[in-house]
């Protein structure tokens, strides 16, 4: 590709994004894509998944906006997408070797399905699972329910451990991801959207020096946390269990490749999914206006480890490497809540020690009533916070018409109760069971202020 | 009579003190309450208003009390100022404004706070300092007002705006947006712009100057220096209270994985250590397969029994569990409060806290 080799040269690896929407989905004897139709050979889909000894059974169902569907317990969900770098799979490190230690990922490009998502389902692994409702007042919370979905419904052997569980599940669904791309994607296909990101280059880069930025504007970097706490509250990045990573540059289009995936069942309102980590806005919004309207200086990805030293360590790296970045400002997000309120607050402060200005992207746990204080930690220089909702609102969920999973796990689910269930069929729930609700990414529009 | 009244007009109860209902000055403040048909005093600017702001109303009646007889005989004065109210069947009622005046604050407050959960709409003006203001916001609509009466024209304009909302049936969702004093919950809504454009604005605001504004500002918090360690333990009452979510299995109190709403006390009376069969976790924060496998490792009885004998202290016979997971902080101080008092009451001396 003429692209690839004339960046090979260059100093900023870029990344040519090509997006095929999706207007529909379906079964059919064959799977690809036909006039933006998506079109699914279940049985073929079904045998591959299968080939997992693991798996005793999977179930394929297709679910539609403003269907009167609810999806639960969701697991993971995921865009699939086809990387088109030679020797540079999607999935890196996870469904093929690559050591992001040993290469740097190259410039070139990839394709993506729009409109259209994997979700896992099955039973119930953590507590920490969620509900998408694809009609609804639910529906108004969750980007997740304008999507359409196919949905694997993944039955492990008998005597399968959790974590074991755990990983069949999250396999299954980059397998399916990366099957539909392979059979749907690998023509050229006209007529869609598509950009370029260029990607800052680090000091110590070769060719740092050629790369010119322009003056005056304002240098962002972003620091990326990853919930890391480990037994199935892990996140991958090319396939390295990030909480025995240290903090560490990453080329911030990396995400487009799946190059961070999900291993959580951590709450579902403020877990990154797959898709999440794929469509990371931040990174996508920051690339976007880049030398336009502020330089991005790089991203910097991190964990949210369990003990003290941990968290002390991984803080103090991060903000060193933040600070090698010389930035005016960094966009600080975190995954998961709690816990993570403490990685959070060491990095603003730590950071802004730097004389670095910080912003902080959190949800929040206020109460039910919202009369709570909605953090677990803080610091004075934790002063500029972007809410993205309080996650123990209760909100009802009237009946819907089909369930694909189980809803009598609902009850048990972090944000259900054993008195969740209302006598018209309703559900009385925390805004937390619902997946993505208040993802501190900045994906949705929910926030919370004092009334 | 209800809704409307004749000729199509709003109906509203006013009250007042009897500085401004013309009763008197301080030496009339053990007034008791009487009421007079009509506007009074400040009443007639606010029918004024209304007037100007095209809504048709008339003060059908203006009930006025003492500031004193009222802070000395709350519960009476109630007693015979909301029934005299409900009479007249207002459409809205209006307290003050108060300025900083405490005592008539706290009536105005007071009555607002009580008229609003019998399906009658009340709305008050004060300063922020009035005490009325701290003690009434989160249950009344509270116009945030000047201190002194020469604010009375504005004050009575911003009540007259959130007064026309509330006569025409629109729901106040976000009272700060109104004028009022926040309530202090915190309430989710719909943003124009999603959080991560959000971020950026917030982030190049902040680089830029020193004037932003956070979504959520950090609340002081409440930090627990440790006790000094106790040198000799022999023939003290020690008790393990834990937020790791160990409790008998099948979870008896059905304690929530989330953001619990209680805790369990439970018997550890002939118990030398926990056992799978008998205990469990109900946490939803981590990964509880090796809690299950062995509560002791969450809540360690097995290695309090062997240390019972070694150093001489007395194993409290009961434990205390809750989930520590996405609990609200208010939720954890009042367990905590409570939980300490059975404490002491049972003669426990020191406490072993686990957590996950």
């Amino acid at each position: 590709m003429s692209i690839a080799k004339h960046h090979a040269l260059a100093p900023h690896i870029t990344h040519h994004w090509k997006k095929i929407t999706v207007s529909d989905l379906d079964f059919a004897p064959a799977t690809g894509l036909e006039n933006g139709k998506l079109l699914i050979h279940r049985d073929e889909l079904i045998s591959r998944l299968q080939s997992d000894p693991n798996i005793r059974n999977v179930k394929v169902d297709i679910v539609h906006p403003g269907e009167s569907v609810r999806i639960v317990p969701v697991k993971d969900v995921i865009e699939p997408r086809l990387s088109l770098i030679p020797g540079y799979q999607v999935f890196p490190g996870v469904l093929s070797g690559w050591d992001p230690d040993t290469n740097r990922i190259p410039s070139g490009e990839i394709v993506s399905v729009c409109g259209m998502v994997v979700t896992t389902v099955g039973s119930i692994v953590g507590f920490q699972e969620g509900v998408i409702d694809m009609s609804g007042p639910g529906a108004k919370y969750s980007l997740f329910s304008q999507k359409h979905h196919l949905v694997l419904d993944i039955t492990v052997q008998e005597g399968i451990g959790r974590h074991d569980h755990e990983k069949t599940a999250r396999m299954a669904g980059f397998k399916a991801a990366d099957y539909i791309a392979r059979h749907a994607l690998n023509k050229p296909l006209a007529g869609n959207a598509h950009e370029t990101l260029i990607n800052p280059v680090y000091p110590g880069s070769p060719g740092r020096q050629g790369s010119a930025e322009p003056k005056g504007l304002p240098r962002i970097a972003y620091l990326y946390m990853l919930q890391t706490q480990g037994l199935l509250h892990d996140t991958y990045y090319c396939g390295i269990d990030a909480k025995k990573m240290l903090p560490r540059f990453m080329v911030p289009s990396e995400v487009l490749f799946g190059a961070i995936v999900s291993g959580n069942c951590v709450s579902a309102c403020d877990k990154n999914t797959t898709y999440h980590h794929q469509n990371n806005p931040i990174v996508l919004e920051l690339l976007r206006r880049d030398k336009t309207d502020w330089n991005f200086v790089g991203c910097v990805l991190t964990n949210e480890n369990v003990t003290l030293g941990e968290k002390q360590q991984s803080s103090t790296l991060a903000a060193g490497l933040i600070a090698s970045l010389i930035p005016d400002g960094v966009i600080i997000s975190k995954e998961g809540f709690g816990n993570p309120d403490a990685d959070l607050m060491m990095n603003c402060s730590k950071i802004e020690a730097h004389g670095i200005k910080t912003v902080l992207l959190t949800d929040e746990f206020a109460g039910q009533a919202g009369a709570s204080q909605s953090l677990v930690d803080g610091h004075p220089d934790a002063n500029a916070i972007v809410s993205t909702g309080n996650a123990n609102e209760v909100i009802v969920l009237p009946p819907l018409k089909k369930i694909v999973g189980d809803d009598r796990v609902i009850t048990k689910m972090a944000g259900g109760s054993s008195k969740c269930r209302l006598p018209d069929g309703s559900i009385a729930v925390e805004l937390q069971v619902l997946i993505g609700s208040t993802n501190q990414l900045g994906f949705e529009r929910t926030s919370a202020r004092f009334i | 009579m209800s809704g409307t009244s004749r000729n199509k007009q709003y109906r509203i109860v006013h009250y007042l003190n009897q500085f401004f209902g013309g009763v008197g000055g301080e030496e009339q403040a053990n007034c008791e309450p009487r009421t007079i048909q009509g506007s009074k005093g400040p009443g007639r600017l606010f029918e004024k208003f209304f007037r100007e702001q095209n809504v048709p109303v008339e003060i059908v009646a203006t009930v006025i009390c003492g500031d004193s007889y009222f802070a000395e005989n709350q519960e009476k004065g109630l007693g015979e100022i909301l029934p005299e109210i409900q009479g007249y069947s207002p459409d809205l009622v209006i307290a003050g404004p108060a300025f900083n005046a405490g005592r008539y604050g706290m009536a105005c407050g007071a009555i607002c706070s009580s008229l609003n959960p019998l399906g009658i709409p009340a709305i008050t003006a004060m300063y922020k300092e009035n005490p009325g203001v701290d003690q009434y916001r989160k249950t009344a609509l509270i116009v945030e007002c000047a201190d002194i009466v020469t604010g009375m024209e504005d004050a009575v304009q911003k009540m007259v705006r959130l007064g026309k909302k509330v006569l025409q049936g629109e729901k106040i969702e976000f009272p700060k947006a109104e004028g009022c004093f926040e309530q202090g919950l915190r309430k989710n809504y719909f943003h124009a712009e999603p959080a991560y454009q959000r971020a950026i604005a917030l982030l190049l605001q902040k680089i830029g100057s020193d004037s932003f504004e956070t979504e959520y500002p950090i609340p002081f918090f409440d930090r627990v220096d440790p006790q000094a360690a106790i040198g000799d333990l022999k023939g003290l009452t020690i008790a393990l209270v834990t937020s790791g979510g160990i409790v008998p299995t099948g979870n008896p109190d059905h304690i929530e994985s989330s953001n619990a709403s209680k805790y369990g006390r439970y018997s550890l009376e002939g118990l030398e250590k926990l056992e799978t069969k008998t205990h469990q976790s109900a946490h939803g924060g981590y990964d509880n397969t090796y809690a299950n496998h062995d509560p002791n490792r969450v809540l360690p009885i097995d290695m309090m029994r062997e240390l019972e004998k070694e150093l001489g202290f007395k194993q409290h016979e009961w434990y205390y569990a809750t989930v520590g997971n996405g609990t609200s902080v208010d939720s954890a101080q009042k367990f905590a409060k409570e939980i300490a008092v059975e404490l002491i009451r049972d003669g426990v001396q020191a406490v072993i806290l686990t957590s996950t």
